[in-house]
């Protein structure tokens, strides 16, 4: 057990280190950064801001990373966004409770997920295009939802996902915390996370060996669709109204990058949902550094880019190969002494 | 090891380290003018790796490399195929899209104006083939082509290019019978021409009847190297394991006595373009083998039994009882196990470790839900590392590292692990080294012993003769022979193939 601990240690190691520099740095330009205050049972810092301003990212994440283990990608997840929150002001406002309207979301983004799933696993398309079509039309259907209109509603039950506190932390912080945690443990306490890699590695030869691999395809698109309905619903309570045009844009693009961050290969295996989750801390540590840090705007998307073309750098077969080259010595002793024994 | 005249190419103390293991360890290698020289040893023995770091594809951690008198260090395989070392590989590395000719001066097609002449290249490549007794449409694409076709155009290419050292690594893998002849001429020919041939392959007869001299290498040390007429088989076997094997083949062992009861009944089992409907009984402890020529409905009997392709014709019981053979998924709920031919495509999960490659199956069957423990999954896997003697260096090493043999070893300990009732192995010892070879043999023999229905399918006769105690011979995808009791020889199959070929065009 230690050393599948120790091993999960290394693992999370280069994410880890990432996101503690950027800190670092942050911190050197914006001095009050680290500084947390705890007001009316809440917290309030930097530090809480981005944990908050991430929860959309860090939930498309979780269900990425998933997809992306399958060799699969989920492109529509921006767009299901759109169409939950849409649907969850859509509910809300004609007059359904809060269970139900959230219900309904969620089971939305199951469907959205569904889709995408058949799709790839039972029409065998490629996963880019398949879920290109949802994301494309995604956003039409989000329109027709909401009438063309940003739909706004007052429920204080609705509001309260996105911008009350459970705990001393905003609730959607807690939301993707619990929520990354819970499929965390799903995947790694049961066998699915090794049939997922077995899947996303070699199909036929995980189907040959009788793993169910329609089944987990679909249910990793599923999984996709209902992070997405979440992560949907927060950005809607945010803003208090559901945006068609607006909501979840472009955010399918940040949660892949969150997962290559994280380490886990667009060609499928391996993967590590508490990897992809500080990828996603990462990308908003540096949306909102950039900003603390008081840069012109217009720097912002470079110098984003820049650290992430760094942090790949770093990941790169090229540059491990070179690391483990560097730590070579060591581990050679440690062999032979054993050897000697 | 001075280097004299008559060498062509001496390797001297050549070492090669990967991380965390000794691929080669100071070994020599001397090749002389107008000599086929075997390379051999098993699986994992340092043959590819010999070969690369002579081909410029590795670079060598010691020791030095002397062509015609010179010392060379080529630091790609484009560099050493200037110096004149050629490699023509099992997978023949063309590009099957373009025709012949193209394939034979790509990089360097005749000129006129600047433009390429088609026609001037035609006759050239014409020309060349003409040597080799091949007469081809060189306009033709390669993927037209046999195999057999395309291996000796990378011959001619390879020499052509090179001209003094050409290595064959495994280049009789994918050929049949008369297509190895044919090749051997060409290669004894270029023998004449003075070139240094390096002939890498598993199959013995070959090696005795092609080449001069042997170097055997094992765990990456040179063993020795002997004149092939010197060198009996046995002793040659016993180079390349490092221990006297008792037999080669388990040769003798025969049909076996009558097995027990029928265990599992097909009838009018098949599928529509893939394998006619046949019958076929197993009793429990009996190997059944599977014989045919390539694309005789071999691969698909397999299928169809295992699920892989869903029968529709024909019912298939197990004592009695209608079996669910739908799919994998079934099939393995009913006790079926499969080990695919193409272990890399079908069988191996790559990035997955050898634990996990192990615990596979089992896995599957037990459901998502009912996970191996970490500590079951390793002590199931150290079982089989044991009792298979898969050699890896841990069990979480990726399983895509290891050799073929250990390979085929891990997914036949996945199977195993699942404890089946019907094993169906598709050539389980296609492209495995001598050692692992015989202990596949072995493991087939106490599976059977132990109770287990087997259908194992082959072309190396004699192996299928040694451990079958029935032998069904396939033709144009249906079952058209059964062998039992003394007639299963291998002269009785190749007859029965033989027969059944004369009745169909008859």
């Amino acid at each position: 057990m230690t050393s599948a601990l120790k091993a999960y240690a290394v693992r999370l190691l280069p994410q880890a280190a990432a996101l503690a520099v950027i800190l670092v740095m942050v911190s050197l330009a914006f001095p009050g950064f680290f500084r947390l205050e705890m007001q009316n049972g809440r917290l309030y810092g930097s530090l809480v801001d981005i944990l908050n301003r991430g929860a959309p990212v860090a939930l498309l994440a979780i269900g990425m990373t998933v997809v992306i283990a399958t060799k699969g990608i989920d492109l529509s997840v921006g767009a299901v966004m759109a169409i939950c929150g849409a649907v969850a002001a859509a509910c809300i406002t004609s007059g359904h409770g809060l269970a139900t309207t959230l219900l309904i979301t969620l089971a939305t983004g199951i469907l959205c997920g569904l889709w995408n799933g058949i799709l790839v696993a039972v029409l065998d398309i490629q996963p880019i295009i398949a879920t290109l079509v949802l994301m494309v039309a995604g956003r039409g259907i989000a329109q027709l939802v909401t009438e063309g209109a940003i739909l706004t509603f007052n429920d204080p039950g609705l509001i309260f996902i996105g911008s009350g506190a459970l705990l001393g932390l905003p609730m959607p912080v807690v939301i993707w915390l619990a929520f990354g945690i819970a499929v965390a443990l799903l995947v790694r306490r049961t066998a699915l996370g090794m049939l997922i890699e077995a899947l996303g590695v070699n199909r036929r030869a995980a189907t040959l060996s009788g793993v169910s691999t329609g089944v987990l395809l679909i249910a990793a698109y599923m999984l996709s669709g209902l992070c997405a309905a979440i992560a949907g619903i927060i950005a809607a309570a945010d803003i208090r109204g559901a945006d068609a045009n607006n909501a979840g844009l472009w955010l399918e693009l940040d949660a892949i990058l969150a997962v290559v961050v994280g380490g886990t290969s667009l060609l499928g295996g391996r993967f590590s949902i508490a990897a992809s989750l500080i990828g996603a801390l990462i990308i908003q540590s540096i949306n909102t550094g950039i900003l603390l840090s008081g840069f012109p705007p217009e720097f912002n998307l470079i110098i984003k880019a820049a650290i992430i073309v760094m942090i790949l750098i770093i990941q790169s077969p090229r540059a491990q190969s070179a690391f483990a080259f560097l730590s070579r010595p060591r581990a050679e002793d440690g062999k032979t002494e054993q050897e000697a024994k | 090891m001075q280097p004299d005249s008559s060498h062509v190419l001496s390797a001297t103390g050549i070492d090669k380290i990967f991380p965390g293991a000794r691929a080669l360890n100071r070994v020599d290698f001397s090749l002389h003018r107008g000599e086929v020289h075997a390379l051999l040893g098993e699986n994992g023995a340092g043959k590819s790796t010999l070969v690369k770091c002579l081909t410029g594809a590795y670079a060598r951690d010691g020791g030095r490399i002397v062509l015609d008198g010179a010392d060379i260090d080529p630091q790609s395989t484009l560099e050493a195929q200037n110096l004149g070392i050629g490699t023509v590989y099992q997978e023949v590395n063309l590009l099957a899209n373009l025709t012949v000719a193209e394939n034979l001066f790509l990089g360097r097609q005749p000129r006129r104006f600047g433009l390429v002449s088609a026609r001037k290249m035609n006759r050239r490549a014409k020309a060349l083939l003409a040597e080799y007794d091949l007469d081809i449409d060189v306009t033709a694409g390669l993927a037209a082509y046999s195999v057999a076709v395309q291996q000796v155009v990378a011959i001619a290419r390879a020499v052509d290019l090179s001209g003094k050292v050409l290595i064959l690594d495994e280049p009789t893998a994918s050929l049949d019978a008369h297509e190895v002849a044919m090749l051997f001429r060409i290669v004894r020919r270029l023998r004449e021409r003075g070139l240094g041939i390096v002939f890498i392959t598993h199959f013995l007869e070959q090696v005795y009847e092609i080449s001069d001299r042997i170097t055997v290498l094992r765990n990456g040390g040179l063993v020795g190297t002997r004149a092939t007429a010197d060198l009996p088989r046995r002793e040659l076997i016993a180079m390349m394991l490092g221990r006297e094997l008792v037999q080669e083949v388990a040769g003798g062992h025969g049909a076996r006595g009558e097995a027990g009861d029928v265990r599992f009944r097909f009838r009018g089992f098949g599928r529509k373009g893939h394998i006619q409907p046949f019958d076929l009984d197993i009793c429990a402890g009996e190997v059944v083998g599977i014989a045919g020529l390539l694309g005789s409905g071999r691969t698909e009997t397999a299928e169809i039994l295992f699920g892989a392709e869903r029968a529709d014709s024909g019912t298939a019981q197990a004592d009695g009882r209608a079996l669910d053979l739908s799919s994998p998924r079934a099939a393995i709920r009913e006790k079926f196990g499969f080990c695919p031919e193409d272990r890399k495509v079908d069988g191996i999960v790559g990035d997955l470790s050898v634990r996990e490659n192990i615990a596979l199956a089992l896995q599957a069957r037990r459901g998502w839900a009912r996970p191996i423990s970490r500590g079951e999954q390793d002590q199931l896997a150290d079982r089989y590392i044991k009792a298979l003697d898969i050699r890896t260096s841990d069990r979480e090493k990726p399983i895509r590292l290891l050799s073929g043999g250990n390979q085929q070893k891990a997914i036949l300990a996945r199977w195993l692990a699942t404890n089946p009732d019907f094993l169906i192995l598709d050539e389980p010892t296609r492209g495995i080294d001598v050692g692992a070879h015989a202990e596949i043999i072995r493991l087939i023999e106490s599976l059977c012993e132990k109770g287990m229905s087997l259908i194992v399918i082959s072309s190396e006769l004699e192996e299928l003769v040694a451990y079958s105690s029935r032998v069904i011979v396939l033709r144009d995808r249906a079952h058209v022979a059964e062998l039992t009791g003394s007639a299963v020889t291998t002269d009785g199959i190749v007859e029965a193939i033989a027969a059944s070929a004369g009745r169909v065009e008859a």
